[in-house]
């Protein structure tokens, strides 16, 4: 009662306050168009199935990728120590330079070494850039998944006469990829807006075709629509995720 | 004697008055100043080494000659720097006009005043010499088939889809620059450009670069054209564009143009 009395109040107030402010109409006609929404909310639509594709490509990738990298990171043997060192600059690299450098280099450099088409394509090498980058969150995230299950599990593992390789593919994994659940999600969620910044290198996603018609029109409108059909994909997906996140404590607790 | 005081002191008004411009007084953002915007950086051929002030390139040059005619000398002339967005965003400006190669169009207009055109662009595709070596022609039928870029601010956008719709969706870059690395990286066959800018990265940026052909500024389809760019309801607009006829009048405007963008003749016409 008392938390909807005042969330009333605050409404009521944003509403009747911000448009007092005296540049509310310049604002209101140049993010908040009726008309230019209505004409450009169908082509953005449209653009956004491209960031669903680029996402639902990657995601896999992504995925597959960023167990290798974690499992590199966790080899012990003395012999395998090039594989680790090879997960631990990877991650480092990778984690440490922002996607939209990684996108440019990868995007526009490798095709420039004259690679035919359609090996050459934006789509592919923007998609090994987002790899590249999420891939090492995501290790990182199943190197804590996989160092959360105690080592006894492991000694026990091997005192049953499993291999190193099976003791990780039957006992370790199995937990380890279902502790970082949530995190994950979240991860992918951000990816699922990252995916914009391939339009730098070419590709008419949603962001890319606001831009075009905010030029066009001189208005901000279109990134208002891109930014609500951002939102109805990522609220559901952050809801989701942090219903994940409540069953993993309930299970834990 | 007492005759010639007043005259004199009658020429001083008159000279004063011409000097501060009976239109402009009271409606540029500071008295005694003009304050011009252009992008950052400015790019040849439209401003010689992004240094507007000195007067270089066609459209600094504009800037000044406008600025004479409205009753402003070229030290009264103050320069800052905008993007695009900066330029349409709601609210105050920090500049009294912003030019750099902005296309008038009825959409934009609802925004941001523009003034009377200053130049006619014409469209220019650019290319590169293998993708001409593999029979590219300035037709539409084989342009129809190229894989096209453009820069995803400018005008280019609707006049490719509209006037050589393409076979494949167009990619679109940020930037020129961008839109020349794809090439280089042969993502696209052929980017649409105005002709000076064309003919700018065809000659400086890109190693080998060809112009292909241009869609002449005269077209009927999408015609482009360069204006000023004001605050909504500037009450300086009426300045400007009595300046800019003024100019036009007298040929000034054509042999800047002249000055500036005269390779822009010979460049075959697209059919």
């Amino acid at each position: 009662m008392v938390a909807g009395g005042s969330t009333l109040a605050v409404l009521i107030a944003l509403f009747i306050l911000i448009p007092l402010a005296p540049g509310w109409p310049a604002v209101k006609k140049s993010f908040f168009n009726g008309a230019v929404f209505a004409k450009t909310f169908p082509g953005l639509l449209d653009a956004f199935l491209l960031d669903v594709a680029i996402f639902a490509w990657s995601a896999p990738l992504i995925f597959f990728l960023g167990l290798l990298i974690a499992l590199a990171r966790d080899a012990h043997s003395p012999a395998l120590y090039p594989v680790r060192l090879f997960g631990i600059v990877f991650t480092d690299v990778f984690r440490g330079v922002p996607v939209i450098l990684v996108i440019y280099l990868v995007g526009f450099g490798v095709p420039g070494l004259g690679l035919p088409r359609p090996w050459n394509s934006p789509y592919i090498w923007g998609t090994v850039a987002l790899v590249l980058t999420y891939s090492a969150y995501v290790a990182e995230v199943f190197r804590t998944g996989i160092e959360s299950v105690h080592q006894s599990q492991r000694s026990a593992a091997a005192s049953l006469g499993l291999s190193n390789a099976d003791t990780m593919r039957y006992v370790v994994l199995p937990q380890a990829v279902r502790r970082v659940v949530p995190a994950n999600m979240n991860l992918f969620i951000a990816l699922q807006k990252d995916v914009a910044l391939l339009s730098f290198i070419g590709p008419v996603e949603i962001f890319r075709q606001a831009g075009v018609y905010k030029s066009l029109m001189a208005n901000f409108t279109p990134y208002v629509g891109a930014a609500l059909i951002f939102l109805a994909i990522t609220i559901p997906a952050t809801r989701y995720a942090d219903h994940l996140m409540a069953r993993e404590r309930r299970a834990k607790s | 004697m007492k005759l010639m005081t007043t005259t004199a002191a009658l020429m001083l008004i008159a000279t004063g008055a011409i000097a501060q411009n009976d239109c402009v007084t009271g409606k540029t953002l500071e008295d005694g100043k003009l304050t011009i915007a252009t992008g950052n950086p400015a790019y040849y051929p439209w401003v010689m080494d992004d240094a507007p002030e000195s007067k270089q390139g066609f459209e600094a040059a504009v800037a000044y000659a406008v600025a004479n005619e409205m009753g402003f000398s070229d030290d009264q002339v103050v320069w800052v720097r905008s993007s695009f967005d900066q330029a349409i965003q709601p609210g105050a400006k920090d500049f009294d006009f912003n030019l750099q190669q902005y296309s008038i169009t009825e959409e934009r207009d609802e925004i941001v005043d523009f003034s009377e055109p200053y130049y006619s662009a014409a469209m220019a595709v650019l290319t590169r010499q293998p993708v001409v070596d593999g029979g590219a022609e300035a037709s539409v039928a084989s342009l129809q088939g190229l894989i096209w870029g453009a820069d995803a601010n400018t005008t280019a956008v609707p006049i490719l889809n509209e006037v050589v719709q393409p076979d494949k969706e167009p990619l679109l870059y940020g930037e020129n620059i961008d839109v020349v690395e794809a090439m280089k990286a042969n993502q696209i066959d052929a980017a649409l450009f105005d002709l000076p800018t064309a003919l700018y990265l065809s000659a400086v940026v890109l190693e080998d670069g060809v112009i292909l052909g241009q869609f002449p500024a005269d077209r009927s389809e999408s015609p482009d054209e360069f204006g000023l760019l004001m605050e909504e309801g500037n009450p300086l607009k009426s300045c400007v564009d009595a300046a800019i006829n003024a100019l036009k009048a007298s040929g000034e405007l054509a042999a800047i143009e002249a000055q500036w963008l005269s390779e822009t003749t010979g460049v075959p016409v697209i059919k």
